[in-house]
């Protein structure tokens, strides 16, 4: 009897916190949606989306963030395709031809979850150090390297997790038909694993275009939309950081019109992300 | 060597890290008949189907000596181009795999990966093969919807026809009826003596009465070694091994 009612109020209390834990997770991304609307929407207006600044960006009063918002996209972009490039193959390879030396595919496991470990300063010290030895001055080029090299264990990681999710029977198949380790990879693995795969491509996305510590040192900023790879661009996460040190109001407009921006972003890159997800677990084949 | 055995098994050994898994293997697999490997699970049936085409290779850890020849090549052989070696034989698994693409590129899939890219030519093979198994009046008309759309029964019906269409000399089927119900296992059973006239089958199961259904050869296993091999009638009707006596009176079931 005793023992029923210790169980309950053991139910309950564990209840009540899981509640209270939930509520803090909620009532903190509520109130960072609502402070950034509440602040940037009145500073966000058409004006601000389609010019650049004018007056240099840290004292002139008039124009936009455009150069922040097409900096930003070109810069994650660019760093998405790198990165694309280089994760694909290396997760295909490690699950499909290296699936039976469980030694190495755990090593290279273990690496990439460290590099998703370091912190994206470090990344940007990197980066900074590497363009002095190669004389590079900061660009978006140097920032598109830098940035792929942050999100390239995040991407490659993302894909791992879906095609580790292969069944073997599926992979035997394959083989049985005569296909060489690579058909099997592109063709088959691939093929099944493709939502699977945009969804790892929209996470690293999202991840480099919230990213301002690898950008800081290579990228640099500018009020001006780059026309080359080699002129230094304007970010969203840099273009918060740099404008709301002003003491300029109007400065700091653009500032919390950039973090509106890039939260919308990011809040549409997620539920993309789900959607994708959420479709994938429908058609796969179990 | 009889004549008309088509793989020829001597002195397998295959140990998984120091798992000793099949234990002296010499048996030979007739041409043109259905043989059926019959033991209860875990006993290496599963195991010694797979190294015929060499899908063990995927396991690490596997040590294998000896010898499967079939014909004169020795599928062993680690200079053996894998990938033509496991065209001549279809597999088909205990769970229907279909590729993750419509039911028509299902069955061409082993035809493109070849180089045979003419519309045609495929349009027929896709018409012919699933005739085969008797799917085709099924999915004629929904050829490009996903495979994976298709009840459990149909996928592997269809992944029968996906390997028949890359033209093997010998199928190979591991417990291909364990997640059908019993009319689909029936279907597959049936098509299984049709397709024995041109085919060397290999049928790996634990269903004594599947076994005495379809079998003309039995390798009985137990334990990785095989106890009894012969024709099926020997076999049922007077095995000479006390394992094998128990086993088909239901002693290991």
């Amino acid at each position: 009897m005793i023992r029923d009612v210790i169980r309950k109020v053991e139910e309950n209390f564990f209840r009540g916190v899981m509640f209270l834990s939930s509520s803090v997770i909620v009532i903190a991304l509520l109130l960072i949606v609502v402070s950034i609307l509440y602040k940037g929407l009145p500073s966000l207006s058409w004006k601000m989306i389609i010019e650049t600044p004018k007056g240099g960006y840290y004292f002139g009063k008039e124009g936009g963030i455009l150069n922040a918002i097409v900096g930003s996209l070109y810069l994650s972009l660019g760093a998405t395709i790198l990165s694309f490039i280089i994760s694909l193959p290396l997760a295909l390879y490690i699950n499909v031809h290296q699936a039976k030396n469980g030694k190495l595919v755990n090593l290279v496991r273990f690496l990439l979850d460290l590099l998703w470990g370091i912190p994206s300063i470090v990344y940007g010290a990197f980066g900074f150090t590497i363009m002095i030895y190669f004389g590079l001055r900061t660009s978006l080029l140097a920032g598109i390297i830098t940035v792929s090299l942050f999100i390239i264990p995040i991407m490659v990681r993302s894909m791992d997790e879906v095609f580790k999710t292969v069944h073997r029977g599926l992979l035997e198949s394959a083989f049985s038909l005569g296909s060489t380790k690579s058909e099997t990879a592109y063709k088959v693995v691939l093929r099944q694993c493709i939502p699977g795969v945009v969804t790892a491509i929209l996470l690293a996305f999202g991840r480099a275009i919230g990213d301002a510590a690898s950008v800081l040192f290579t990228a640099g900023y500018t009020d001006y939309i780059p026309t080359s790879l080699s002129q230094p661009t304007a970010t969203l996460p840099l273009s918060i950081f740099f404008q709301l040190s002003s003491p300029i109001a109007e400065v700091q407009n653009r500032a919390y019109a950039s973090a509106v921006v890039l939260t919308i972003i990011i809040l549409v890159i997620s539920i993309v992300s789900r959607l994708v997800s959420r479709k994938y677990n429908q058609e796969r084949i179990k | 060597m009889k004549s008309g055995a088509k793989i020829k098994i001597d002195n397998l050994n295959l140990h998984i890290g120091n798992k000793h898994i099949l234990k002296d293997i010499n048996v030979e697999i007739p041409e043109k008949q259905l043989t059926v490997i019959l033991g209860p699970s875990g006993c290496g049936k599963t195991t010694l189907l797979k190294s015929l085409n060499r899908l063990t290779d995927l396991n690490p850890d596997v040590k294998i000596n000896g010898s499967i020849l079939n014909g004169d090549e020795d599928i062993l052989n680690p200079r053996t181009e894998i990938t033509q070696l496991r065209k001549k034989m279809g597999l088909l698994a205990q769970s229907p795999y279909p590729l993750p693409m419509s039911i028509y590129d299902n069955i061409t899939y082993g035809l493109r990966i070849s180089g045979r890219r003419k519309k045609i030519y495929l349009n027929k093979r896709v018409e012919y093969y699933l005739r085969q198994v008797s799917l085709w009046d099924e999915v004629k008309d929904r050829l490009k919807d996903p495979a994976s759309a298709l009840s459990i029964g149909q996928q592997q019906r269809l992944c029968l026809a996906r390997g028949l269409a890359v033209d093997p000399e010998i199928l190979l089927a591991d417990e291909p009826t364990s997640a059908l119900d019993p009319v689909s296992s029936k279907d597959i059973e049936e098509m299984f003596l049709k397709l024995k006239q041109r085919y060397t089958i290999v049928v790996v199961t634990h269903i004594l009465r599947q076994a005495r259904r379809i079998a003309d050869y039995v390798i009985f296993m137990y334990l990785g070694e095989v106890i009894e091999h012969g024709p099926a009638k020997e076999i049922f009707e007077n095995p000479k091994k006390e394992m094998t006596k128990a086993y088909l009176k239901g002693a290991y079931n």
